[in-house]
């Protein structure tokens, strides 16, 4: 076992973080005022290659492994929320094209998703099917050459600004996933204000109505939509999810030293109230623990094991309940500043609570995680034998 | 070979049915355990443990659901890999 960065990945590290301090960081207050996602940074994202980070290089991505794909993640996910779930999502809809695309499939849109030519978003969750995926109820039917869509998506993000959206939807009653245009007469977005965190998501509501396409546009076969397609979708997202809490974690532990350190009540900076410090070093533990939890899950995608995807959940649960802690103490540190818009740590607090929700809640991942200790966790246990005293 | 798979295969299989010795001709879908989650990971285990990409065309529950058939779509993955 050993526990450090190749030195590859640790230059890489060294980028990302100069990219996010560079080009990130001073736009994200305003993605959340504006609910969007700047111009400037979404294309600073695009020119970096951040669009094909998990995309390999013949395909025109960057080719990165899954330990640095994460530490980028947790980077962006330092500086803004948003952008963190705009890579998020584009990754999601690309690694499904990668692993069940046809050839031409993957020829058409595997270069334009890396180059950034092309946004895409994930359409799996409906106004009547959240953590109930199996419950969708958008229908496609064939017809001849093509396939019939017909449904309401909702908290689509970035729906407001892709150009390809990965719809699930019923065919025969099973699952099954379909690569839908933006331009597809019949489709069309609607976009949604008003969300508490992660505000500049662009998120938006997506309808079809007998939304024609050519029947070459299903992915993989019919019946593997969920189990085989959308769940490695969501695996991907949980993973760069756990990442991204890491990166928000992070801000907050920076924001509540540098606050400590120079807020002075009574005569002295805050940092010297052993309260104070019982907090950040909390904070400190926490966010060691969730991105070595992070990089445990990085690694085990790297090497394809299947252990990965409880270590995946693992690491979400982990990181983002503990970001919910950290994030509630940074703003009680900060006091009333914590509380207004005038520092970052009021956004943070917003934007930590929806990792708790989204590719899975909390609650979702706690019945999961215990369901997968009883079953594969189970060993005889024989009780105490009674012990007789004469 | 084909019975050293089988053998792998029941192994990993053992740590979701730890309670019951599989056949090699048992159903595991008939057996009740099989999530979602658990489909998932038989993908990845399949792929990673003999080095064969399991595609599209290949998604049939029938592949999957007892060792013996397993064991004969890695052979035959297998051969058409050593082919290529």
């Amino acid at each position: 076992m050993k526990l450090e960065l190749t030195p590859e990945q640790s230059q890489w590290q060294e980028q990302f973080d100069a990219f996010v301090d560079e080009h990130i960081v001073p736009l994200a207050d305003r993605n959340d005022r504006e609910e969007r996602i700047h111009p400037d940074m979404l294309k600073s994202m695009i020119d970096a290659g951040y669009l094909g980070s998990m995309l390999p290089k013949n395909y025109g991505g960057m080719g990165l492994d899954n330990v640095t794909c994460g530490i980028l993640n947790e980077e962006i996910g330092r500086g803004c929320s948003s952008a963190r779930s705009l890579l998020t999502v584009h990754g999601m809809v690309s690694l499904a094209i990668l692993r069940w695309g046809t050839e031409q499939q993957r020829n058409q849109w595997l270069p334009q998703l890396a180059s950034g030519g092309v946004l895409a978003a994930f359409g799996l969750t409906e106004p009547g099917a959240g953590s109930d995926a199996k419950s969708i109820e958008t229908t496609a039917v064939l017809d001849g050459d093509e396939y019939v869509l017909t449904g309401t998506k909702k908290w689509i993000t970035v729906a407001q600004i892709a150009n390809l959206f990965l719809i699930f939807a019923k065919c025969n009653g099973k699952p099954a996933a379909f690569l839908v245009e933006r331009e597809r007469p019949g489709l069309t977005v609607s976009p949604m204000f008003g969300l508490l965190g992660a505000r500049g998501s662009m998120i938006a509501e997506v309808v079809m109505t007998e939304c024609r396409i050519p029947k070459q546009n299903l992915l993989g076969q019919v019946g593997m939509g969920l189990t085989h397609i959308a769940l490695p979708c969501l695996d991907y997202g949980r993973y760069t999810i756990a990442c991204g809490c890491v990166g928000l974690a992070q801000a907050c532990l920076e924001a509540a030293v540098e606050y400590g350190s120079t807020r002075i009540q009574f005569g002295r900076p805050l940092r010297d109230n052993q309260l104070i410090q019982k907090m950040v070093s909390e904070m400190a533990v926490q966010v060691k623990a969730a991105r070595l939890l992070c990089y445990k899950a990085g690694y085990l995608r790297d090497i394809g094991d299947p252990d990965s995807i409880m270590e995946t959940w693992t690491a979400k649960y982990f990181a983002s309940t503990m970001l919910g802690k950290i994030v509630g103490d940074t703003v009680q540190i900060h006091g009333a500043n914590g509380c207004h818009d005038g520092y970052p740590v009021e956004r943070y607090f917003r934007d930590a609570k929806i990792n708790e929700i989204i590719e899975g809640t909390t609650q979702m991942h706690e019945m999961l995680i215990a369901e997968q200790e009883f079953v594969t966790g189970r060993r005889t246990v024989q009780p105490k034998s009674e012990t007789v005293y004469s | 070979m084909m019975e050293e798979n089988k053998v792998k295969i029941k192994k990993f299989l053992s740590r979701f049915f730890r309670k019951h010795e599989l056949a090699d001709d048992e159903d595991i879908f008939a057996l009740g355990f099989v999530n979602s989650l658990f489909a998932m990971q038989l993908v990845m285990f399949l792929e990673k443990e003999f080095a064969v990409t399991i595609d599209s065309k290949d998604m049939d529950l029938d592949n999957f659901r007892t060792i013996n058939r397993m064991a004969a779509l890695i052979e035959e993955k297998t051969v058409v890999d050593q082919q290529l």
